[in-house]
């Protein structure tokens, strides 16, 4: 990153979601690098960039498709890598053919001179980075977002090299490692697929136990399951449904028709509310033992610093405990047990012992055995003569607006995002006496403001095809007329998920919290 | 293809420090070859991860052919070079240097070398006479350039004044301030990019300060403790460890760090939590750690208070205390 | 950068005043102007916001100079349109002792109370300005030597919305200034000074002084000016660095560096974009003769910068002036202006030379003399000197390479290029070329400026000044300013050349020669001396920020009692501070200190 020439943030505040991501890309800047800043805001990010793209939401795809045909009608493309390295291209540059700057303007309301220099700069560079996080994925069309993306680095042969590469933004400390270890409805750890019956097979037999051969559901489909009543029970850990689903209204609504809900989690979440059983859970990264991995895959040692509180167990302890209940006794394990169990079936995780994760400060998947130093970017194989491995497929994606129309009753656009001090449903940062703390607020453009007649503070309704909110307004400069912003973090003040929509992305299974529909009003004066 | 292609430009450069031989590549500065040749050099206002300033001057070191010394810390080596690290003059400049500190600076919470730095040079900072009185709260920050009260010699004036307390992360005590200039970099150019703090006034009246010597968070100021961090005197202290060493809790020998990852955004900052008694009292990030460089965001320095205020369960000795940290002013 | 500011607002006033200098409110500043392409795209770069830094004190010294201090809204303002961070502008703005942060009556007097001027009734004016007390109009500060030493004392007015003026000669026994802010009569308003030694044939670097007429081009150009940038450009640039080296001309500014060594460094370099920089700062206590360059000859100054800029290939030149120097200031900007529209300077002139300079204000910081602070002062930084290497040849002003001069040193380049570098070194003697100016004040009778070939003595200099007043004796000099040192009758045979003056141990420095005789208090003298160097300092490094202070107290403790081992600690204090700190003034703060304790002049 330090020595990239160009870098694009595209739908991402790192400046207030990944601070410590946006220090590198400060230094990159000092040394001379292009920003490019893509995000329906004005955001903090965008006021450090050589030139920020105010997209309208929801037009990601379009941008990137009128991007990679201005870079193809001149003839920019990085032709040699594409011919050696990728699929499907002949079938990309025909669907990318109709974007013309002309048209990507209209769509995304970014001028096409922007537009343009976006493709030039980014086609040019040598070493160009494309980073991006939640403004991308959290969108019904999330998958497209993301191959929109992957086809432009494509493109221009950006991927897999030393300053070059796509640099997807986690918004939580493990949530690649949460895909890594198999949470996730259809991999073992490893990212190996559980219907395939040779990894199935391994795992059964070093388990001695047998796996359905059928992956599972993932959120949204188990909130559909439980609407058509074939899914009555839930085991929830550390999860927060009750108040992080969009729509949460219905959400709540099913949750409460189930029969049974567990919630393991180290708060009495909303969610653990409402559950029959609640497991204490030990904070995993200051009270137990055991490994995260980042954003760039880099698996690290997490350590106990604290005792946990009063009956408090680590996640491994109560499912061990649970399992040897139910009949089955794991015994108490230690983590490095586990792990080490783990990495016999991950392949890519081969190499990870404690010992080196310790000596090494941390190691970047895939890392196969105890020799192999991990690897600093993905894709490095597709340099290799011949590209070691499977091609790399372009997908042609298709833009398609927003699911969430604009409309007369609901004419002003709504995204959502975070705030530097806080984090996603607030009850981790909740307890965090920040003093530059912004509250639950709708934050409007000046202009919108003066139009409805609404000033800093004044609470104001808000509603969706779905709810209505009052919550205060807050004048925010980086907004234009018709986008209004709210933050995740103050389910307690602000209940946005009142308002958001449920479409969720088939391909990944995110919901929509980024373009919600919505109409602001003014509150009547109160009478007498 | 995973490393850069290094350009090999001129190998190495050889320079003669206290008489032996040592060869270094060609953009160290002296500081770095003397410590590759085990040579220890006192540094106050150096920070691997910043750029030097070379404003303390401790580092000083006697070059030949320089009618001055230099500070190794920022000068670059060259061929030939010459250099003392232990002459009378450089023992001169350091017990020199220690002294001024010493007698204008509260050093009491400093980084433990500087009071073995002030036995090994013979500082003996009491020499310029007993310690000014401390100005009131907001005195040094309205100072005038080019100006100065009556001295009269009977004292050695000193920078002593009320702590700065006007949040609840961290407070400011600039009697404990060699203005070093480190938190303004970790702040600014070198790491944050927020700029909240620069030096403001001139001369002995320099000082840190917010714009129009503003409460912290009336400023530009994020809270992410980066100047905290990096602050070689105590000077910048967690709320927390300032509560606890007013109410004489603060047990260093009770203390234990343990290093582990921030539970916030994906990034993957390692932190050093340091715990006394169950709770934890601060929090750093290794500074050789190649993602955080040292530095945190609010979330990852100050975000971890969810894990102990836990009301009545389990109430530590020290609960109280850290109870206090959360309200705005001191009582 | 996500810079954040307060909420508050300049006044119609203030934001006029910053316009005027760094022009209309521009739509990619920190303003947030709302235009329809603004809220769709936005475009800037770090590179736009450092290319903007520079104009920090010139907007911050518009503010002061038309409203008289400078508010939070100004400072806000400022800091949007420039894209600075206010913690940095306020770090800034604070380093100055010419801006004031706080609320200030429209008239402020700086009261000069330095060595020469106390000696003459600048306490009693004080005094008597004490106890009027300050009116709601006006307010006066204490003040270091403001180089009018040969018209002791004196005092500098700032006036909101209007020109600054100096009061020269002050009656101390009269109000300079009445309630309202106006100037009393009976006190001498400053004229042109005219060198004593005005008109006579022998001058050569003061030969226009007083006999061109400073506001004139026509008249600088009959007096044979801008003769000596035809025949630069007719010799070319190597040409002209070979005779300035073949001069061996060494600088005036006090470091007495050669400046042939300087130009060609910058005039090999490979660098393209370089600089020249014309230090007008001239803040040493005693020193005033660039002031009488530049109030009387102004245009020699801009012709001799041209001419420099030719030599190294600098397209832009600095001179940086001190605030406290209103005629000069006026003076050089006409004739500027008067060069400009005569196509003798700017883009592209009637030579062929592609050349402009920039006139900037210093602020009230003596440190910004000070080569390396005087850059980073432009650059819009606090004033604060750089640690060398790199030296300002390979990294000068904004990184490039930069040829540094004082306004003397560069005056006589007109000579070199017009006679010749040899005849030019023919003068004085083989390692102290040229001619010399001198600063003399004190006990003499006819302060001034007075130029000599090197090689005469002090002994000559004070005869030229006519000697001491009836009845005085001479006690001992201070020989090159506050950073000299004090030296006895003794060495009145002493030829005033860089090789004698190093030989007896001490500087010429930037020509100070103050007498004072037997009923000098040095007691009073040395304290106002560490006074000074401790309000001065820039404050960065330790030894020199702490050291000038304890200094200072050990001074006063030894004129109250002293104490065996005070001396001695006074000389340990200055060797840590000659060792160890970064810049000149640490260097020499004690010096004079010193060498007067050692000479004994406070028994
Ligand atoms: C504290 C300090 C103040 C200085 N002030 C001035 C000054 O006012 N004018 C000046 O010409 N040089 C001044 N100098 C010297 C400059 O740093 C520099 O040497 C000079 O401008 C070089 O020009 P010259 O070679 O023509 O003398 C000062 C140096 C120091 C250390
Ligand atoms: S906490 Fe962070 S933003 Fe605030 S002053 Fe310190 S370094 Fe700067
Ligand atoms: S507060 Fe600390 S880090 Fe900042 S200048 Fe003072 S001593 Fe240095
Ligand atoms: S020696 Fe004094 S004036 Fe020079 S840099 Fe150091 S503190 Fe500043
Ligand atoms: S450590 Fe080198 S000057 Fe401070
Ligand atoms: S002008 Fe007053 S001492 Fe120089």
């Amino acid at each position: 990153m330090d020595d990239a020439e160009v870098v694009i943030l595209w739908g991402s505040n790192a400046r207030a979601a990944h601070p410590i991501f946006f220090h590198r890309i400060i230094r990159a800047v000092r040394r001379g690098a292009t920003l490019f800043c893509v995000d329906p805001r004005r955001s903090e990010s965008s006021e450090w960039a050589d030139l920020w793209l105010g997209i309208d939401v929801g037009s990601d795809i379009a941008l990137s498709n009128a991007v990679a045909r201005e870079i193809l009608a001149n003839g920019l493309e990085n032709r040699e890598f594409i011919e050696r390295a990728t699929l499907h291209f002949g079938e990309y540059a025909q669907s990318v053919e109709e974007w013309t700057l002309e048209r990507g303007e209209e769509v995304t309301g970014v001028p096409a001179a922007a537009i343009r220099s976006l493709a030039h700069t980014y086609a040019k560079a040598d070493r160009a980075q494309l980073c991006w996080t939640l403004g991308i994925t959290e969108h019904h069309n999330a998958t497209d977002n993301v191959l929109a993306l992957i086809n432009l680095a494509l493109l221009c042969g950006h991927v897999g090299r030393y300053g070059s590469g796509l640099v997807p933004l986690r918004g939580q400390n493990n949530v690649q490692g949460g895909g890594d270890m198999g949470a996730i409805p259809n991999k073992f750890p490893g990212f190996q697929d559980v219907e395939s019956d040779e990894i199935r097979g391994r795992f059964e037999a070093a388990w001695k136990a047998s796996v359905p051969p059928r992956k599972g559901l993932h959120l949204t489909q188990m909130f559909e399951a439980m609407e058509e009543g074939h899914l009555r029970g839930l085991y929830v850990i550390g999860e927060n449904p009750a108040e992080s689903e969009a729509d949460v209204n219905r959400a709540r609504g099913l949750l409460e028709g189930l029969d049974f809900i567990v919630a393991q989690d180290i708060f009495l979440t909303r969610t653990a509310q409402m559950a029959d059983v609640v497991f204490p859970a030990a904070a995993d990264w200051c009270e137990a033992e055991g490994t995260v991995t980042s954003s760039e895959r880099r698996v690290q040692r997490v350590r106990p610093a604290l005792r946990p509180p009063g009956e408090a167990r680590t996640d491994s302890h109560i499912i061990c405990s649970l399992a040897t209940a139910m009949g089955h006794d794991w015994g108490l394990p230690a983590a490095e047990e586990v792990w080490d169990e783990m990495r016999s079936l991950s392949p890519m995780h081969g190499g990870m012992s404690y010992r080196r994760l310790e000596e090494n400060g941390g190691l970047q998947w895939p890392c196969y055995d105890e020799d192999h130093p991990g690897e600093l970017f993905l894709h490095s194989r597709l340099w290799a003569d011949p590209p070691g491995g499977p091609l790399a497929p372009f997908t042609p994606v298709e833009w398609v607006p927003p699911v969430d129309r604009l409309t007369e009753d609901y004419p002003v656009r709504l995204t959502t995002g975070r705030h530097l001090d806080s984090y996603n449903t607030g009850v981790q940062s909740g307890s965090l006496k920040s003093p530059i703390r912004i509250g639950g607020t709708i934050d409007i453009s000046p202009e919108d403001c003066s139009e409805w007649g609404v000033s800093e503070g004044e609470e104001v309704r808000v509603t969706s095809r779905r709810g209505s909110i009052t919550v205060p307004a807050r004048v925010d400069e980086s907004l234009r007329p018709g986008l209004v912003f709210m933050s995740l973090h103050f389910p307690e003040e602000v209940d946005i998920n009142q308002l958001t929509i449920e479409a969720w992305d088939p391909k990944s299974g995110t919901a929509e919290f980024k373009a919600t529909a919505v109409r602001v009003e003014k509150m009547p004066a109160p009478v007498g | 293809m995973t490393q850069p292609e290094t350009t090999e430009t001129a190998n190495t450069v050889s320079l003669t420090i206290d008489g032996s031989p040592v060869e270094v590549r060609p953009d160290a500065t002296l500081l770095e070859a003397c410590r590759q040749m085990g040579t220890e050099v006192p540094t106050l206002c150096y920070l691997e991860t910043l750029t030097p300033v070379n404003v303390c001057r401790i580092c000083v070191v006697e070059v030949e052919r320089n009618r001055t010394l230099v500070p190794a810390c920022s000068r670059i080596a060259e061929e030939g070079m010459v250099v003392k690290t232990d002459s009378e003059r450089v023992r001169h400049s350091r017990k020199m240097i220690l002294e001024f500190l010493g007698s204008s600076v509260d050093l009491s919470a400093a980084e433990d070398e500087v009071g073995e730095w002030m036995e090994q040079y013979q500082a003996d900072p009491a020499r310029y006479g007993p310690q000014s009185e401390p100005t009131a709260a907001g005195e040094r920050g309205r100072r005038h350039p080019g100006h100065h009260g009556e001295v009269n010699g009977r004292t050695a004036e000193g920078v002593h004044q009320p702590t700065k307390v006007d949040n609840t992360l961290y407070v400011r005590d600039y009697s404990r301030c060699i203005l070093c200039y480190k938190c303004v970099e970790a702040c600014g150019i070198d790491a944050q990019g927020t700029y909240a703090i620069a030096v403001a006034g001139r001369g002995f009246d320099a000082r840190i300060s917010t714009e129009m010597d503003l409460p912290l968070g009336d400023g530009a100021c994020v809270f992410c403790g980066n100047c905290i961090g990096v602050c070689p005197t105590g000077a910048l202290m967690f709320r927390s460890e300032w509560e606890l060493r007013r109410a004489e809790l603060w047990d260093p020998d009770a203390q234990s760090v343990t290093r582990t990852v921030c539970s916030y955004c994906g990034v993957g900052c390692n932190l050093e939590l340091h715990t006394q008694d169950n709770r934890i009292v601060k929090v750093t990030s290794p500074q050789d750690h190649d993602v955080t460089s040292g530095h945190l965001c609010i979330k990852g320095r100050f975000g971890y208070d969810y894990v102990q205020n836990l009301g009545d369960v389990d109430r530590s000795s020290i609960d109280e205390v850290l109870a206090a940290a959360r309200r705005p002013a001191p009582e | 950068m996500d810079l954040r500011f307060t909420d508050a607002q300049p006044t119609a006033a203030e934001r006029e005043a910053v316009e005027s200098v760094i022009g209309p409110a521009r739509v990619d500043s920190h303003q947030r102007v709302r235009t329809a392409s603004n809220l769709r795209i936005f475009a800037k770069g770090m590179q736009s916001v450092a290319d903007r830094r520079h104009l920090l004190l010139p907007a911050l010294e518009a503010v002061q100079s038309e409203i008289g201090w400078v508010s939070e809204g100004a400072l806000m303002h400022i800091c949007r349109e420039l894209s600075v961070p206010p913690a940095e502008a306020w770090g800034v703005a604070t380093f100055y002792s010419l801006i004031s942060v706080d609320p200030s009556p429209p008239v402020v007097l700086h009261v000069c109370d330095d060595i020469v001027c106390r000696r003459v009734g600048a306490l009693e004016l004080m005094e008597g300005l004490e106890a009027n007390g300050q009116t709601p109009n006006t307010r006066w500060l204490p003040s270091p030597c403001l180089g009018q030493c040969d018209r002791a004392p004196a005092a500098y007015i700032q006036r909101a919305g209007e020109d600054d003026q100096v009061l020269v000669s002050i009656d101390p026994r009269t109000r300079p200034i009445g309630p309202d802010g106006s100037v009393v009569a009976a006190n001498g308003q400053q004229e042109s000074p005219a060198a004593p030694q005005a008109g006579q044939a022998h001058l050569r670097i003061l030969r226009r002084v007083g006999t061109v007429n400073p506001r004139s081009l026509d008249s600088y150009l009959a007096a044979g000016g801008y003769r000596a940038l035809e025949e630069a450009v007719e010799m070319g640039p190597a040409a002209v660095v070979a005779e300035v080296k073949a001069s061996n001309l060494r600088g005036r500014g006090g470091a007495a560096f050669p400046a042939w060594i300087k130009w060609e460094a910058v005039a090999n370099s490979p660098e393209p974009v370089r600089y020249l920089i014309c230090n007008a700062d001239e803040s040493e206590p005693g020193t005033f003769k660039d002031r009488v360059l530049m109030e009387d000859d102004p245009f020699s100054v801009i012709e001799a910068m041209t001419i420099s800029g030719y030599a190294i290939g600098a397209r832009k030149g600095y001179l940086y002036i001190r605030g406290e120097y209103p005629l000069a200031t006026r003076r050089l900007r006409s004739a500027i202006h008067q060069a400009r529209d005569a196509g003798l300077l700017g883009e592209s002139t009637r030579n062929g030379v592609s050349f402009d300079i920039d006139l900037r204000r210093g602020q009230g910081a003596y440190i910004c003399g000070e080569e390396t602070a005087l850059m980073n002062s432009i650059e819009g930084l606090r004033g604060e000197p750089r640690n060398k290497p790199p030296f300002p040849t390979v990294s000068g002003l904004f990184g490039k390479p930069t040829v540094i001069n004082n306004v003397e040193t560069l005056c006589n380049v007109l000579d070199i290029v017009a006679d010749g570098g040899s005849n030019f070194a023919s003068v004085g003697t083989p390692q102290s070329t040229g001619p010399k100016l001198f600063c003399l004040s004190g006990s003499v009778r006819r302060p001034g400026t007075y130029e000599v070939e090197f090689g005469a003595t002090l002994g000559d200099l004070i005869e030229l000044a006519g000697g001491l007043p009836e009845g005085r004796r001479l006690r001992a000099i201070l020989l090159g300013g506050a950073a000299g040192s004090f030296v006895l009758p003794d060495l009145l045979e002493m030829p005033l050349t860089f090789e004698a003056a190093s030989e007896a141990g001490v500087s010429l420095g930037s020509g100070v020669i103050m007498a004072f005789d037997q009923h000098t208090d040095f007691g009073d003298i040395l304290a106002r001396i560490a006074a000074f160097f401790r309000d001065e300092t820039c404050g960065q490094c330790v030894p020199c920020r702490v050291g000038t202070v304890r200094v200072e107290e050990a001074l006063a403790r030894i004129r109250r009692d002293p104490q065996p081992g005070d001396l001695e600690l006074i000389e340990e204090i200055d060797l840590a501070m000659r060792d160890a700190s970064i810049c000149g003034l640490g260097h020499t703060a004690a010096i004079a200190l010193r060498s007067a304790l050692e000479l004994g002049l406070l028994e």
